[in-house]
């Protein structure tokens, strides 16, 4: 075999990778992926051994709950045959092995700095110089936005090449928000220090990047979580949901000038996140998730209260949704705007909200279930226009989706367990963990040592491979509903730069 | 029409009446006291996964501390988080929550320019800069102005130009790729300007504090006037702070 099929939180030995040539390597992954639409890569990345570099190539299969996971070792600046040349999907991972490493990619066709992290191999290259697409032409002109933006947003440059109004390129620089997480899961030696370094990757998606650290560190230390640990994950990540799409709906409104759209789902998310906060002490439920133990427990009065919460949220939101979506001047904005077709998110790979938008089926809690969602039937919302319409539907069906199944964990709270003993990760191991979490799925990868501590740890945030479908989307428009078609979107700056 | 008379209805009256004197809801990890009882001072040091503990005396730093609760649930006698969300100050020595304190944090008006009350006492915009935040300080800065918390009543507001703007506002642990950023952005508000940090990481850089990633030489250079601790700071911790600040 030349390579290992494991499943989701699956914890291996690093020896049971195959390792093997590069072209075959190249074939098999490729392989993988090609005329199969189920499957897709969620995690794609080198770290050094000594003076070669390893390369890790994860593909998950939707179908058969699989993941694949082969691996190749080859010498630091050699030059290699670009994954990209056959699926543009590979196009993020393979720019961040070169910038990493100094691997030079032949028939990559976009192979520029992506983050540029401060352990970058070629120093020279810095974030103010970054070369962006340009076309010499007297006809079109280009509007730079950024890094700093005008809203309270996180920092990331915008390059469009217009025509007149109409948008023909953009071009995404990232990497301000770049603080070395990876290299300081290595160095912080702490159990404790490590989750906050997780809490704090995102902190629109605190639950999601938590729990899936937390899943990794139980893998590796062999320890099984109880009912009421997997209990207290899968409600965060539905209430995380809903506060996060409601909180977007208002921003949409907002980018289309709609007051009382903006005013009503703005402040119908703080009764969501202030019930995280009379759960866990925190409004964006940093302090929630911790490995192997709950930290607060959720009572009967709790539940009761959360019942409330949801009684008084669901009518409020439901008449606000009604409204917008039969508002002409509204719906003209959304219906046609930014559009990614299937063919096109196939190609490049997203997941997510941002998949489900054009038909493309990707969702974690069914693909790949942990926690309760087994228990759920999960059927993922999906829409096939991938228009701001769609993700904006995909929205508010999802927020109802979520509420059904907090209502239906709140029928049977599990007792709360005294925690139990667990283990300190076992050596020289691999393990791999996925979430869904709002925006689609995250994937944390870890490797331990002789000793059992972290040699390797790799986040991917569905960031990642979503960005480049915003990019897409704004082809053809105006520029003018680039605002729309971002926040629509919502992608993650920190997620991506780590 | 009707039916958006009818929401407007079904709202009801959202706004906060006095967010000086309003409650949070459930628990909530403010003003930290600690108690004089003796316990074993160097494993409580040593529970704080931010160095934020110090021994002799024993105390806080909210500057640094990332409000996880996890010294409070060690030791229970010992440490315990009030529901004060005021805790902004303009020193940074303020911070320092030492064991027996139970003072309200506050902002000492006799350090703040004579300028910050007679200009932007009625009105502050400010230009927000994320720098390496995880987006929840920003989140809660947005909440800031929602209608319920509705800051733009006491004419503070963010404004999309640092030539609008009396200051800035910056969170997150600054890191190298934004170093550049913040220099220009802060050089283009027009004099006089404040500078506030928002949340642990923009204060000591938090976590991130001894990553290689993070540059934070732009914050020596300047006289900081507002110090709003939290991860993220909450909002009613944000409009507060700034009021004290900028009122008499």
């Amino acid at each position: 075999m030349n390579y290992i099929s494991v499943s989701n939180n699956q914890r291996i030995d690093i020896q049971q990778i195959p390792e093997i040539t590069y072209d075959l390597f190249f074939e098999l992954n490729t392989g993988f992926i090609i005329s199969h639409p189920e499957r897709h890569c969620v995690n794609y990345y080198g770290f050094k051994i000594s003076d070669k570099i390893k390369l890790i190539c994860c593909i998950a299969d939707d179908n058969t709950h699989e993941i694949f996971i082969s691996s190749c070792i080859i010498g630091d600046s050699t030059t290699l045959i670009a994954f990209t040349s056959k699926l543009l999907c590979f196009e993020k991972f393979e720019r961040e092995i070169h910038e990493n490493f100094g691997i030079q990619y032949i028939a990559h066709p976009w192979l520029k700095p992506l983050r540029y992290p401060y352990n970058r191999f070629d120093k020279s290259k810095t974030i103010a110089n970054y070369p962006f697409y340009s076309i010499d032409s007297e006809e079109l002109h280009e509007v730079g936005v950024g890094p700093i933006h005008a809203g309270v947003i996180e920092p990331g440059h915008f390059r469009f090449i217009c025509n007149g109004e109409q948008i023909l390129h953009l071009e995404i620089q990232l990497g301000y928000q770049h603080r070395g997480i990876e290299q300081l899961f290595i160095e912080k030696k702490n159990l404790l220090q490590r989750t906050i370094l997780a809490e704090n990757i995102a902190g629109d998606t605190v639950v999601g990047h938590t729990t899936v650290f937390s899943h990794i560190w139980e893998s590796l230390c062999g320890f099984q979580s109880s009912r009421d640990i997997q209990f207290a994950r899968t409600l965060a990540l539905e209430m995380e949901r809903i506060a996060i799409h409601t909180g977007d709906l208002s921003a949409v409104c907002t980018d289309i000038a709609y007051q009382l759209g903006s005013s009503v789902f703005g402040r119908l998310r703080t009764p969501i996140i202030n019930f995280m906060q009379e759960w866990c002490g925190n409004r964006l439920s940093k302090g929630l998730i911790r490995p192997g133990k709950n930290q607060f427990t959720f009572t009967q009065n709790l539940a009761n209260r959360l019942n409330e919460v949801l009684n008084t949220f669901e009518p409020d939101f439901d008449e606000m949704c009604k409204q917008l979506f039969k508002l002409p001047s509204a719906l003209s904005r959304f219906e046609r705007t930014g559009v990614v077709s299937y063919d096109d998110v196939l190609s490049i790979g997203t997941v997510g909200l941002s998949a489900r938008m054009s038909n493309l089926n990707r969702d974690v809690r069914l693909s790949h279930p942990y926690s309760l969602y087994n228990e759920f039937n999960h059927e993922p919302i999906y829409k096939r226009h991938g228009d701001v319409y769609s993700r904006v539907q995909i929205r508010k069906l999802e927020v109802k989706q979520s509420i059904e199944y907090i209502r239906k964990l709140l029928v049977n709270i599990p007792d709360y367990e005294e925690k139990a003993y667990m283990n300190s990760p076992k050596p020289n191991s691999f393990a791999i963990s996925m979430v869904e979490g709002w925006r689609g799925e995250i994937c944390h990868c870890a490797i331990t040592d002789d000793n059992g501590d972290f040699l390797h740890y790799k986040v991917k945030d569905p960031s990642f491979h979503n960005w480049m479908a915003l990019a897409l989307s704004v082809r053809n428009n105006e520029i003018s509903d680039f605002p729309i078609c971002n926040k629509s979107f919502n992608l993650s700056y920190c997620g991506h730069d780590l | 029409m009707i039916d958006n008379l009818k929401i407007l209805y079904h709202q009801g009256k959202q706004y906060i009446p006095d967010v000086t004197t309003a409650k949070v809801p459930g628990i909530f990890r403010g003003r930290p006291i600690i108690t004089l009882k003796k316990v074993d001072e160097d494993k409580l040091v040593e529970v704080c996964p931010l160095q934020a503990i110090t021994k002799n005396p024993i105390a806080i730093d909210l500057g640094k501390c990332n409000f996880c609760g996890e010294c409070t649930m060690q030791f229970p006698e010992k440490i315990s988080f009030t529901k004060d969300y005021k805790i902004a100050t303009n020193e940074r020595d303020r911070l320092i929550i030492k064991e027996g304190d139970e003072n309200p944090v506050e902002v000492n008006p006799a350090n703040v320019r004579d300028e910050i009350h007679n200009l932007f006492g009625k009105s502050l915009k400010l230009r927000q800069i994320s720098a390496g935040g995880d987006n929840s300080c920003e989140w809660e800065l947005n909440a800031s102005n929602n209608v319920q918390f509705d800051m733009s009543r006491f004419g503070i507001e963010f404004v999309a130009s640092p030539r609008h703007a009396d200051g800035i506002a910056i969170t997150g642990p600054i890191s190298e790729n934004m170093a550049e950023a913040i220099q220009i952005c802060y050089d283009a508000v027009p004099e006089p300007k404040i500078i506030v940090l928002v949340g642990t990481d923009a204060i000591s850089g938090g976590i991130f504090a001894d990553s290689f990633a993070i540059d934070r030489s732009f914050l020596n250079k300047y006289l900081i006037d507002l110090y709003i601790p939290g991860n993220p700071a909450h909002p009613l911790t944000i409009i507060n702070g700034l009021l004290d600040l900028t009122r008499k």
